[in-house]
């Protein structure tokens, strides 16, 4: 497909971000466009949650372009910037859920602050109640987060940054500390909401196996679980792998040319597949 | 030629640190202070935090009010005895607690306890990305977390201190009667007389003015926590050493606007 004559919905022009005069993300360049996944991999400190805060309008680049939706987040003030983030969810790297509220405030915060989304009063409990079931997690309305498991919070956190139905999703290490079991639930979750609501997704994670799972399966909505996808169309050609190396983007391409790579740091994060 | 030059590059890093937070100090009064006129208004947050600032700390100013009047009372009357003065003891208690140790002992005490309380509160929400999401999910963190601590400390640190004083009154007041056999209406007489308009102005500005410094300080280190649990402990002890100096300092200044007119 050729993606070059679509829009992108983020775009990263040379983006360089500084933190006391030390490069964090250096000169990076990329574009994602609609439906698309992009895992991007990376060592701890390597710029990966920078980006994604980046990408959010949290963290302001000291020089290069952000694109989201195609406004230009640099040129945007903070209150201008809540339109462009009502449009994306985002899971940071802990969850973090409010503390002070429970599970049913902290899914219903971005339903009842977030200006653009207009919902209204009445219906904000059925969207809670609906994001909640969405990662299984319908009985704990009235939970405080610290009553619940790391990885129940977890999924807690991706309903409250799905809860809008936003077209970008961004997911900040999902699966880090967590178990295998519990970590291949989440990434069913992020792939269920990929497949279900046809969002464009930034997975960033040191794991290679879940962006494994993002290229190559899909959900099956009538079994409720995950399946692999065979067709060509599919997940594994819309999906772009990233590698991130001390803040500069050391690799893009796709999972073949990923593993196909020699370099000595990329291949530290790849598990090569047996290929048919 | 060398070292000089490596001397400077040293002089202005050590400089920026401080010029730096000064003025993101500036720039966070300046927007908490300008969102006192902007909505949203948190209106349930200040009433929690009215709750937590105010009648949380009322025990506490309660207990050092009575004490302070009591100290104050025992000291004076020693002082004022060597020259017949025991009388006199009600309007120096009354004078220097409204001037002084009301305004300035209520807001230590509130610096210690709130203080490091919004700095603890807000650092933690910070390593945790708390305010982060905040931010992404359409809220101004200044707006929903500082200006509702500020509105709430502003409003209770002169009620606080009105509380202290009259608490400290009444510790003199125990003395007076017990110990130096003063009649109750003398006491109280001596206590109201020596009051001026002026006395009370300067001990209502104060702590109006530290209720200012406390919890923007508090907000202001809490808000630039980095470095995990250990960066929200160093954060709430720089909150109540600068809360504490600088509550000093202004004190100083306060007082000294006022004796420059020559009212004190």
């Amino acid at each position: 497909m050729p993606s070059e004559s679509r829009t992108p919905i983020l775009r990263f022009d040379n983006v360089t971000v500084s933190f006391d005069e030390v490069k964090v993300l250096a000169d990076v360049s990329f574009a994602a466009y609609e439906s698309e996944s992009r895992v991007i991999l990376g060592a701890a400190g390597s710029g990966k949650t920078v980006l994604l805060k980046t990408a959010l309008g949290l963290i302001r680049p000291a020089s290069g372009k952000v694109y989201a939706f195609g406004q230009d987040l640099s040129g945007l003030r903070e209150d201008q910037l809540f339109d462009v983030r009502s449009k994306i969810g985002m899971l940071f790297q802990e969850g973090a859920l409010f503390d002070s509220l429970n599970i049913e405030e902290n899914v219903a915060y971005p339903l009842i602050n977030q200006k653009s989304i207009h919902c209204p009063p009445e219906q904000v409990h059925p969207r809670v109640v609906e994001a909640l079931e969405f990662v299984e997690l319908g009985e704990t309305l009235e939970k405080f987060p610290s009553e619940l498991s790391g990885g129940m919070r977890r999924r807690a956190a991706i309903a409250r940054a799905v809860v809008t139905g936003p077209p970008l999703t961004l997911y900040d290490s999902p699966t880090a500390g967590l178990d295998p079991i519990t970590a291949h639930t989440i990434v069913t979750l992020l792939i269920k909401e990929r497949d279900m609501a046809n969002t464009t997704t930034l997975l960033a994670t040191h794991r290679y196996q879940d962006g494994n799972l993002i290229a190559n399966f899909r959900y099956n909505s009538e079994q409720g679980s995950l399946e692999p996808a065979r067709d060509g169309a599919g997940p594994r050609a819309r999906t772009t792998f990233m590698v991130m190396q001390e803040g500069r983007l050391a690799f893009e391409g796709d999972q073949d040319q990923l593993e196909d790579s020699t370099d000595p740091y990329i291949t530290k994060f790849v598990k090569r597949r047996i290929r048919k | 030629m060398v070292a000089s030059e490596f001397e400077d590059e040293l002089l202005l890093d050590l400089l920026k640190e401080p010029v730096l937070a000064v003025q993101e100090f500036i720039l966070l009064t300046g927007d908490a202070l300008r969102n006192i006129l902007r909505r949203p208004h948190y209106g349930a947050d200040i009433i929690l935090q009215m709750d937590t600032i105010g009648v949380g700390s009322l025990p506490l100013v309660v207990l050092v009010g009575l004490f302070s009047g009591v100290v104050m009372a025992l000291q004076m009357a020693r002082a004022l005895n060597q020259y017949g003065q025991v009388e006199k003891t009600g309007t120096l208690v009354s004078i220097t607690l409204v001037r002084e140790l009301g305004p300035v002992l209520t807001a230590i005490m509130m610096a210690g306890r709130n203080s490091s309380g919004m700095a603890s509160e807000l650092g933690s929400m910070k390593v945790t990305e708390q305010i982060d999401a905040m931010r992404a999910l359409g809220t101004d963190p200044i707006q929903k977390l500082v200006t509702p601590r500020l509105e709430a400390t502003c409003l209770m640190l002169p009620l606080l201190t009105i509380i202290a004083d009259f608490v400290g009154m009444f510790g003199g007041w125990i003395i007076a009667i017990a110990f130096l056999h003063l009649p109750s209406r003398q006491y109280w007489s001596s206590v109201w007389r020596a009051l001026e308009w002026n006395d009370v102005t300067q001990g209502l500005i104060k702590p109006l003015v530290f209720a200012v410094l406390i919890s923007l300080i508090g907000c202001f280190y809490g808000l630039r926590t980095t470095g995990g649990t250990q960066g929200v402990g160093r954060a709430t002890t720089q909150a109540v050493v600068w809360a504490v100096v600088l509550i000093f300092i202004v004190d100083a200044m306060i007082t000294k606007v006022f004796v420059g007119q020559g009212a004190s």
